[in-house]
């Protein structure tokens, strides 16, 4: 169960090879964790990530393999969750992939796998969780999204249009689950350190994956529905949607 | 019987405690008749459906609580027998609210053995939580003055006394509704010749003098309370007022009062509508308050006459106050340190200061012996109970630390206000808590009986 103070007691990870997901649960194992199942594609990764929760205290950490992408086998990814873990307090969503969007290379089916792995599996995945967590008659489901998808960028703009479209469904989703007991929360965090941006120049504003963590863990414990990490990027972005297209456009970076 | 829980069929919708803070849904049921309890307890029991009975939520964290399961709603069982009034006993159905109680005792002279800081709680709660009061000092928990309780598990409804299953009975006192539901029981009552209070009010300057006038007091009142201004720092460190006191007796009236000795006033006038979108008892506000409290209570006041509301519930005066702190709600850390370990009572004021987190309510009261019951709270010592608004930065670890200080005194906490004890320090704080098990087995064997208070610090650690 989550306690009044929003910790929760078990929890999957959906994308448990996520530098920022591992972040979080680090300091959930310091609270009220005792049994985890981290789902992803690369096992040593993820057993790797097992190994260092149950070190923490984490008292049963379980991996499993899917790909996110996997859209029909998350109805019984979630059952085999429920199955291990009794029931789930927390779920978070994290999987999600940079990809490229320049446009001489990009090829059609890139867009779609991107969209996929950003905005469709993720989206199937959180609707198989929020069923049963309707059931359950309580929980809570954070889900990454990103600054990219608030105002989509040249860029990035695959990645960015996949987050949006998750942003998106998981506001309309977290409306409609009022009342539920189930509580959606999305994380929209600017440039963060991990092996995701690894290479990448930081973009202003850049946070260390913890700082991501933390901020996630005061959210639960306020029950806020939006996480913006650092937080004065709300108000930044409030600004930057009202920039006329072409301004922008020309924006650096 | 089947049909009937068909019937029963109503859309889930969100149930929380009184401190607003972690609700999850369930169907709630509302419970027509003693014999529809029994019906749908015995059919959750078939249908292996998680089941829970729900009395005015006044719990503050997450026991009345059945996350998608059902969620029976005993607060119509309501009826009052006063057949047997003269010789002190009164039969009540387990939703009769302890309010609805005293209207009807108190003018034929009877008062409840052991009332809480609210009238709003059922009889089924205050036998659940094995509630106390300001008397437990010299008259124990509520379940000393239970006579028998029709108690229905899943296999249907039992008679329990103490004398013909003395470890069920008291394993329900206490046992947080998850022996059974409790639909009706027979309660000893209090004689009293008036529904007035005899009161002394008395400042102390620090935690020393407090502890030191309410320890002098016990012998010679029934009811004392100590309001401890936890606002105030260093040498003035858990300031007063202590409030002490008695039924008036009918010569303790004025002349002109006597004929309407026993008229009873119930409080509550004013209420909060709605819940503001902030917390608004904020620390500048607490200790402002807190402030004037003190100053308001002169250095000692004997003798006043106070009615059963104005003493015993205060805070029923104003309806919903629990809404004053927000979307994020509160919690109350109450727990109890055996009397020797004074300096936990101050560690833990001192652990809270240090973390800036204010109580906007702090009560101190000395418990008598322990009661029966093996999960009942009280036993001989201090009990400081802390009202702690949830929106504040840290104040999990804060209380987790709590929770450590308190366990090494051998002390522990009261889960009817609970919402995020460590389920590894349930077993410690309630030692008989193997005991307890054995008896829930015995009449729930699947354990049909849940709360989410239970599965997150009971089940969770099995
Ligand atoms: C302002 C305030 C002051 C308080 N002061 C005190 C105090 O001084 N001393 C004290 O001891 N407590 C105090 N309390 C706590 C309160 O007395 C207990 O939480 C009590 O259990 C609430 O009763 P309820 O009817 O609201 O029960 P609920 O909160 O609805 O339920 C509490 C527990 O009782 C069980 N339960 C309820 N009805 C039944 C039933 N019919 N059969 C079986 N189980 C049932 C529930 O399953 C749950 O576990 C206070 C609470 C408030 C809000
Ligand atoms: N880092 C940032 O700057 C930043 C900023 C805003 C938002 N975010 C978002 O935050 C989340 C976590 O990012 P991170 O920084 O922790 O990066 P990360 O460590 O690279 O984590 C992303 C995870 O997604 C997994 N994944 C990718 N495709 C998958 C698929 N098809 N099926 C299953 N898993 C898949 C990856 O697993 P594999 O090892 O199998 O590839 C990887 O573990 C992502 O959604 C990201 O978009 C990150």
């Amino acid at each position: 169960m989550n306690d009044v103070t929003g910790m929760p007691q078990t929890a999957v990870v959906i994308g448990g090879g996520s530098d920022l997901a591992l972040a979080v649960m680090r300091r959930l194992a310091s609270r009220r964790l005792r049994a985890l199942v981290l789902v992803g594609r690369d096992i040593a990764r993820l057993d790797q990530a097992a190994k260092e929760l149950s070190d923490l205290g984490v008292k049963s950490v379980a991996t499993l393999v899917s790909d996110v992408c996997d859209a029909g086998g998350h109805e019984a990814l979630a059952h085999d969750c429920e199955q291990l873990l009794g029931s789930v307090d927390l779920v978070v969503v994290a999987a999600g992939s940079l990809g490229s969007a320049e446009l001489d290379a990009l090829r059609a089916e890139d867009v779609a796998r991107s969209i996929e792995t950003n905005f469709a599996g993720p989206a199937a995945a959180i609707t198989a969780f929020a069923t049963l967590m309707r059931a359950q008659g309580y929980g809570r489901i954070v889900v990454f999204s990103s600054v990219a998808g608030v105002r989509v960028r040249a860029a990035n703009f695959v990645y960015g249009a996949g987050k949006a479209g998750l942003d998106a469904f998981c506001q309309g989703l977290g409306d409609a689950l009022a009342g539920s007991g189930v509580q959606v929360v999305i994380v929209r965090p600017g440039f963060v350190r991990t092996k995701m941006t690894a290479g990448l120049s930081p973009a202003p504003f850049a946070v260390d994956g913890d700082a991501v963590a933390e901020a996630v863990v005061r959210g639960l414990e306020r029950g806020s529905p939006v996480i913006w990490v650092p937080a004065a990027l709300r108000v930044v972005f409030a600004a930057l949607r009202l920039l006329p297209q072409a301004v922008w456009r020309r924006l650096p970076g | 019987m089947i049909d009937s829980v068909t019937d029963d069929r109503v859309a889930a919708s969100l149930v929380s405690g009184w401190g607003r803070a972690s609700p999850s849904a369930a169907r709630v049921v509302t419970v027509r008749s003693r014999r529809h309890l029994e019906e749908l307890v015995v059919g959750a029991g078939r249908s292996a459906t998680p089941v829970l009975a729900r009395g005015l939520g006044r719990s503050y964290g997450d026991a009345a609580q059945c996350a998608g399961g059902m969620v029976l709603d005993c607060t119509p069982l309501g009826a009052i027998a006063i057949e047997d009034l003269d010789e002190g006993i009164v039969r009540v159905e387990g939703g009769v609210s302890l309010d609805a109680l005293l209207r009807e005792v108190v003018p034929r002279g009877w008062f409840v053995p052991v009332t809480p800081g609210t009238a709003h709680v059922t009889v089924g709660g205050a036998i659940a939580a094995d509630v106390h009061g300001k008397n437990h000092h010299r008259d124990g928990a509520f379940g000393s003055y239970v006579q028998r309780i029709e108690l229905v598990t899943p296999s249907g409804g039992v008679e329990v006394a103490p004398a013909s299953d003395p470890e069920l009975f008291w394993a329900t006192l206490g046992g947080m509704g998850l022996t059974g539901a409790i639909a009706e029981a027979d309660v000893r009552l209090h004689r009293i010749e008036t529904s007035r209070m005899l009161v002394d009010t008395v400042r102390a300057r620090d935690l020393d003098e407090c502890m030191e006038k309410l320890s002098d007091s016990d012998a010679s009142y029934r009811y004392s309370v100590a309001w401890v201004d936890c606002a105030a720092r260093g040498s003035r460190l858990g300031r007063s007022v202590l409030s002490l006191g008695d039924h008036a007796a009918l010569s303790d009236l004025p002349a002109a009062d006597r004929a309407k000795a026993l008229d009873y006033r119930p409080s509550g006038g004013i209420g909060v509508p709605f819940a503001p979108p902030v917390n608004l008892v904020q620390p500048m506000a607490i200790a402002a308050a807190n402030e004037l409290w003190y100053r308001k209570a002169r250095l000692h006041r004997a003798g006043e006459l106070q009615s059963l509301a104005s003493f015993f519930y205060p805070l029923d005066a104003v309806r919903d106050w629990n809404r004053l702190y927000g979307p994020r709600g509160f919690t109350q850390y109450q727990f109890v340190v055996p009397f020797g370990a004074e300096e936990t009572v101050r560690t833990v004021i001192e652990l809270l200061q240090a973390a800036r987190l204010t109580p906007s309510l702090a009560v101190l009261k000395r418990f008598g012996k322990a009661d029966p019951g093996p999960m009942s709270f009280p036993s001989a010592g201090w009990t400081l109970a802390l009202d702690i608004a949830l929106s504040a930065r840290d104040v999990a670890p804060v209380l987790d630390r709590l929770d450590d200080v308190v366990a090494d005194a051998q002390g522990r906490v009261y889960l009817a206000k609970d919402g995020r004890l460590r389920p590894e320090l349930l077993r410690e704080m309630y030692p008989r808590l193997e005991e307890w098990l054995a008896v829930r087995a015995r009449v729930d064997p699947t354990g049909v009986f849940v709360s989410d208070q239970w599965r997150r610090v009971g089940a969770s650690e099995r």
